[in-house]
């Protein structure tokens, strides 16, 4: 396995009791979770669990009412979501949500929108991002909105890695991709991680992502079930049972 | 695993461009026969007198060019929140009454003034009244729409028709009930001629004002960092501050935007049209707004084509002499026109087919 585990890197992130609301309807109640350097750490559960509302807690769309987020060391909770990007979380969130009538190149350059970055550096990491998707250097000039799914979910990915993350945040990669597909969108999320990218990975299909996970952690309705090694949560019975669909 | 569709529009496969003229119901045979009266009317009119007939023509490009200003606003703001944002007419009329005292009172050019007092005066009412607008636009966003954000749109909506009427009884409190007046500041004579047609100076001056206004409106939308924001932000408002936009910011910044036309468009319809009062925002927003709607609401080009076509609608139908039903229908007309064309293109004639609509 990785290095990670050995010598245990840095906490990048920590959720600390966060409880987040839509209204009066109590979505998260007290989560406690962390990342750390270099590692990959998976979130999963059923639908409605809280998976998004975790990530869109970190990211400042859904201000917890309680509880703190700590991003290299900084609190992160009240800050407004602009912010949060620039201090280096980005993220391909549930649904995609690309810009529909921008071209795939304008997105990508729209994920690098904060960076006051120099016109080398995006042509290096549009490079990058054309490397691993070398379909999206071929559709660049296509308006994002009337791409395949698939395509879209490389945008996504993509749009994100513009942004140099120092945490990149998945939500439901792998959703409506062919399964030839998800295998080649793990192999890049593992890539993007050697490449030295920690990565918080929501996702529905439990075992590809304790798979490339090293720690995963098992949200239901709103709280922590489980947290663990990926390996000990792919030995666990009731995750067996729940999530990997077996007897 | 079935692949997802795309969460936006889809690609139908369009027809080609001519094939799209061709009505496919009687509806569409009746439309073609209007626009071919149409055609016909200008024609017949343009053969009689060429030369009254581009007269007429440029009256109606100037006018329109004031319609532009003010119907960018509206745009712009429905691009980004979906609002129509009833209270803009009446920031025009609150910015043009602005113009007005600058012009008036401060700068006393009212009877003769000297070439050089006009043309400082105009630039400092152009500035002030410019200002003004903007900053108005910005605080009614601030305090009004902000909250209501992610409200029902009918709420944002009733406070848009509050602000109105607000900002008309400010204008009435602040300037009067009656017309503020002015002698035409810049004169009647013709700059120039091409054959039998005069352009005269005022005019001129009023399209020189405009053309690099929407110049620079074009190219700081389609070609800066904050148009670039801007467009994200009225795509997707979370995947905009996703990327680091400051929405907030993006959102105030169109507003400023918004009401900084709509001084500039007070000013110049003070100047061409020498009179201006509290409610003049009323009527004038409503053909602005009907001019964006026309061109595909949300559409910068749009606007300024359905502002251009309205106006001269109004002139051809008030001023050609041969065939025209007259002034006491140009609304008709003109609401005529409109409807005729959304029952054609309901998005719009620059307008984008969208979900959501035109
Ligand atoms: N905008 C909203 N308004 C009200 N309730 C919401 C909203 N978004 C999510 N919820 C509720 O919050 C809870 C958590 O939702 P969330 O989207 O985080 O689930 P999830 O784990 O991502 O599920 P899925 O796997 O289906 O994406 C659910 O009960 C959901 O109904
Ligand atoms: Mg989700």
């Amino acid at each position: 396995m990785t290095a990670t585990e050995a010598n245990g890197g840095g906490t990048i992130l920590e959720l600390e009791d966060v409880h987040t609301f839509y209204g009066s309807i109590h979505a998260l109640k007290g989560i406690t979770i962390e990342v750390r350097e270099r590692e990959i750490v998976t979130l999963i559960g059923a639908n409605g669990a809280g998976k998004s509302t975790t990530l869109r807690s970190i990211n400042g769309l859904n201000r917890p009412r309680r509880g703190t987020i700590r991003f290299q060391g900084q609190v992160i909770t009240d800050a407004p979501a602009h912010k949060i990007v620039k201090m280096g979380i980005a993220q391909s969130p549930e649904g995609r949500r690309l810009f529909p009538r921008m071209s795939v190149l304008e997105n990508l350059q729209m994920g690098a929108f904060q960076r006051s970055g120099k016109d080398k550096d995006l042509h290096s990491d549009l490079d990058r991002v054309y490397t691993l998707f070398p379909r999206l250097a071929e559709r660049k000039s296509q308006m994002a909105g009337t791409l395949s799914g698939g395509e879209q979910q490389m945008v996504a990915i993509g749009r994100a890695l513009m942004a140099r993350p120092k945490l990149l945040m998945l939500d439901e990669p792998s959703m409506g991709l062919a399964p030839i597909f998800v295998e080649r969108i793990f192999d890049i999320i593992r890539e993007i991680n050697e490449q030295g990218t920690p990565i918080l990975l929501v996702e529905q299909n439990a075992m590809m992502a304790l798979d490339v996970a090293q720690r995963g952690y098992v949200l239901e309705t709103g709280t922590i079930a489980l947290a663990d090694e990926a390996k000990a949560l792919r030995q666990n019975e009731q995750v067996r049972k729940t999530y990997l669909g077996e007897e | 695993m079935a692949e997802e569709a795309a969460p936006t529009e889809s690609s139908p496969l369009r027809p080609g461009r001519a094939a799209r003229f061709i009505p496919r119901s009687p509806v569409g045979w009746l439309g073609l026969l209007f626009v071919a009266l149409i055609v016909l009317w200008l024609g017949r009119n343009l053969v009689a007198d060429p030369s009254e007939f581009f007269s007429i023509f440029f009256i109606g490009l100037t006018n329109g060019a004031v319609y532009a200003l003010v119907a960018l606003g509206y745009t712009l703001v429905y691009g980004i929140l979906q609002l129509i944002n009833f209270a803009h007419g009446d920031n025009f009329a609150l910015g043009g009454l602005v113009a007005s005292t600058v012009i008036v009172s401060w700068f006393g050019l009212g009877g003769d003034p000297s070439t050089g007092a006009v043309v400082v005066g105009i630039a400092v009412a152009l500035v002030i009244a410019t200002a003004f607008s903007s900053a108005l636009g910005t605080t009614i966003e601030l305090v009004a729409y902000r909250r209501l954000r992610n409200a029902p749109r009918l709420a944002a909506l009733i406070t848009a028709v509050g602000m109105s009427f607000i900002l008309q009884d400010i204008g009435l409190v602040g300037w009067g009930v009656s017309f503020r007046t002015i002698d035409p500041l810049i004169s009647n004579d013709v700059a120039f001629s091409i054959g039998d047609v005069g352009f005269q100076w005022n005019k001129l001056t009023v399209l020189a004002l405009t053309v690099p206004v929407l110049l620079v409106l074009t190219w700081l939308v389609r070609s800066t960092k904050q148009g670039k924001a801007m467009r994200a932000t009225s795509m997707d408002m979370d995947a905009a501050a996703m990327m680091g936009i400051n929405v907030n910011r993006t959102i105030s910044f169109t507003f400023a935007l918004a009401g900084g036309l709509a001084g500039a468009g007070g000013l110049l319809y003070f100047l061409h049209f020498s009179s201006i009062r509290y409610d003049t925002g009323f009527q004038l927003g409503l053909i602005a707004f009907t001019a964006a709607v026309l061109g595909g609401i949300g559409n910068l080009s749009g606007a300024v084509l359905g502002a251009i076509l309205i106006g001269l609608i109004e002139q051809f139908n008030e001023g050609l002499p041969l065939w025209s039903p007259g002034s006491d229908w140009t609304r008709s007309i003109v609401f005529g026109i409109l409807i005729a064309i959304l029952v054609f293109r309901p998005e719009g004639l620059l307008g984008e087919r969208t979900p959501e609509g035109g």
